[in-house]
């Protein structure tokens, strides 16, 4: 029986799963967190229920449909809390003529290419890819060593919220988005009690809701983009998005909510600073003109005691570098009609390949777990997917168009402005440092400042450095291929786990 | 009076919470009650600690920023076990949690870790409490965890 291994449980994961069980084929599936759902159905754990937890939550009995089906089926084991650490490149991969060249052709993971499927996924593509996962408690020791080494390997490992610096970000009570939803969804506390919400995208809606749904007052939704902008990426084309119905109604429930909670939503205008000492206390909005760039004489103070700012997602790329995957020019992972990689025998679904939303991310995770098991385009269950990834494809153009981030923002970072949070690396230093290394490049950049070198290993501000360095050096030599992206070792891990003899606790497996 | 961060009050939650299992945890010899089921990050946000950790650059008070732990800013000594992502943890009855505050040997623009702790202690309930004690700028690697 085919194995399949498929690495991060939120809905891109879940769907492969059970497109991958269609077919028949053998399924695992890890996730770190200790249960499935992944960011998106962050929910309760069992000790913590609760009768009407759906009304926290989208598609909330899909989801639970969807994991009983696959808890209650002997041929999909799910191990939870299993931190994934690296990936080796297999014997048959790693070389140049192994990579598929239609995947890894320049257009490879455009969305728009619509050119004909590529050949089914034949049973004779295994990579060859070993995956090392510790289970057990978080940051703990003495966890359980997973190594597989399966037939086929589908990477759904999401995304994370991508805060742009500004004064004062580093202040507690300052939060991304992603963290008011996890504490709100997972354990019902508030970040606190009048809170701005800021960035840019529509994520920014639901927050606002689960905030108010914690009994938060919103002093209001702070997006960027200028409403001009919004409705040129929303609004053109619309008998496309009336196919999205699902989605434009969820939308459209938000927009709802904000009026009945009465919570503004101010277009164009940022947050550009938080204000206090050992927590915000405040923060300064300013209207924004067309690049992000704050409109002086339109900063207003505003008193809260907590900050939600995220500027879009960071796909969770360190596994699919050290698969050896191909990314696309804008830092995604590319892939085909299929959801096949560059790399034989890996698949990649969900916000990695792209920012999208669930309905995209559970279409591509169909799309991914039916070829990665073996199956052809033909199927009928494939083909609605595939349908419905069309239509998807099309609201992650429109968020991109309607929200991406504007060079602007740098104008609102003092000199004092951190920009990498564990380092502390300052806007000024690494500014000068960017100007005074023009010739040389972000590996250069890092080394000298520091920036994107801690603890996060650039997660959190990797992005942003490579951003500032195009601003500040565009003549910039970028020849080193550096990136932030690439982690051998993808998560943090204790020496002593590292160290152990795996003769002791090693569990080898097929898959 | 609540201060925030603060826990939903169950009584007024639309979802209707089940009560769930009482639990302590000791955050720097100080107990703090939380429900089974929780993170440690959340335990400690609940009772209104919005930052637990120092920077090791310029003391700057660190707590929670990404909540899904890839930022790696809400570290914590927990039962001995340095460096624990607190937002990812679950919280077990009489977690012993330290916090951690690594200065760098020789910081270049950082307080004395007194001054740290003197500008963090006001106002008392929001504030993390007194780092302990480092286990010394001169112990670089600072192996063992400091005061657990």
């Amino acid at each position: 029986m085919r194995e399949i291994l498929i690495i991060g449980a939120g809905p891109a994961g879940l769907a492969a799963a059970r497109a991958a069980r269609a077919r028949g084929a053998s399924v695992t599936l890890l996730d770190a967190a200790d249960d499935v759902g992944g960011q998106y159905w962050r929910h309760l754990p069992a000790s913590l229920s609760a009768g009407r937890e759906d009304l926290l939550h989208h598609g909330w009995a899909t989801f639970t449909a969807l994991r009983s089906d696959l808890d209650d089926d002997p041929g999909c084991r799910i191990v939870r809390g299993a931190q994934v650490w690296a990936i080796e490149r297999g014997e048959t991969t790693g070389r140049p003529d192994a990579a598929r060249p239609d995947a890894a052709r320049p257009d490879a993971g455009n969305r728009d290419t619509g050119r004909p499927d590529a050949e089914p996924a034949e049973h004779d593509d295994r990579g060859g890819h070993v995956v090392h996962a510790l289970a057990g408690p978080v940051d703990g020791t003495d966890r359980e060593r997973i190594t597989l080494t399966p037939d086929a390997l589908v990477l759904a490992t999401g995304a994370h919220d991508r805060t742009l610096p500004f004064p004062g970000w580093d202040l507690p009570g300052v939060f991304t988005p992603g963290a008011a939803q996890a504490l709100a969804k997972g354990e019902r506390v508030t970040v606190g009690e009048r809170v701005a919400v800021a960035g840019a995208g529509p994520f920014l809606l639901p927050v606002a809701a689960s905030l108010v749904q914690t009994g938060t007052t919103v002093v209001g939704v702070f997006e960027a983009s200028r409403a001009r902008t919004l409705a040129a990426g929303w609004l053109s084309r619309p008998w496309r998005l009336a196919r999205a119905g699902k989605k434009g109604a969820e939308l459209a429930g938000y927009a709802a909510g904000q009026l009945r909670h009465r919570i503004p939503y101010r277009t164009g205008t940022a947050v550009i600073r938080a204000h206090g000492t050992d927590a915000v206390t405040a923060v300064t909005v300013a209207k924004l003109d067309r690049d992000w760039r704050p409109i002086p004489g339109t900063e207003r103070r505003i008193p809260v005691d907590a900050v939600c700012a995220g500027h879009g997602f960071t796909p969770r790329l360190e596994l699919a570098v050290a698969a050896g995957c191909v990314l696309t020019g804008d830092s995604f992972v590319a892939v085909d009609d299929a959801q096949r990689t560059s790399e034989p025998g890996v698949y990649a679904a969900g916000e990695i390949t792209g920012i999208g939303g669930v309905e995209l991310a559970m279409a591509e995770g169909s799309i991914a777990g039916h070829h990665a098991a073996g199956g052809d385009t033909g199927t009928s269950p494939v083909r609605a997917a595939r349908v419905a990834r069309g239509v998807h494809r099309d609201i992650a153009r429109r968020i991109e168009a309607a929200h991406g981030i504007r060079p602007g923002w740098s104008s609102w970072l003092d000199d004092d402005t951190v920009i990498c949070r564990c380092e502390e690396v300052r806007h000024g230093p690494l500014r000068d440092t960017a100007a005074a290394t023009a010739s040389t490049s972000l590996r250069s950049l890092k080394l000298s400042t520091r920036a994107g070198l801690g603890i996060c290993q650039g997660r959190m501000c990797g992005r942003t450095v490579d951003a500032l360095l195009r601003q500040h050096a565009p003549h910039a030599h970028r020849n080193d291929n550096a990136t932030f992206d690439h982690r051998p070792l993808a998560f943090p891990l204790r020496l002593a786990e590292l160290a152990d003899h795996p003769k002791d606790n090693d569990r080898k497996e097929s898959a | 009076m609540t201060v925030p961060p603060f826990p939903v009050p169950p009584s007024q939650d639309p979802i209707r919470p089940d009560p769930g299992t009482s639990i302590r945890i000791s955050v720097d010899e100080t107990e703090y009650p939380g429900r089974a089921g929780q993170t440690i990050a959340g335990v400690m946000l609940a009772a209104g600690l919005l930052s637990w950790r120092y920077s090791s650059g310029s003391g700057a008070p660190r707590g929670a920023f990404c909540g899904i732990g890839v930022c790696f800013d809400c570290l914590a000594t927990v039962n001995g076990q340095r460096d624990v992502r607190t937002c990812q943890r679950r919280a077990v009855d009489g977690d012993v949690v330290v916090t951690q505050h690594d200065p760098l040997p020789r910081p270049p623009r950082a307080p004395a870790p007194e001054s740290a702790a003197e500008s963090a202690s006001e106002p008392a309930h929001r504030s993390a409490p007194e780092p302990p004690h480092p286990s010394g700028p001169d112990s670089p690697l600072r192996e063992g965890g400091s005061g657990a």
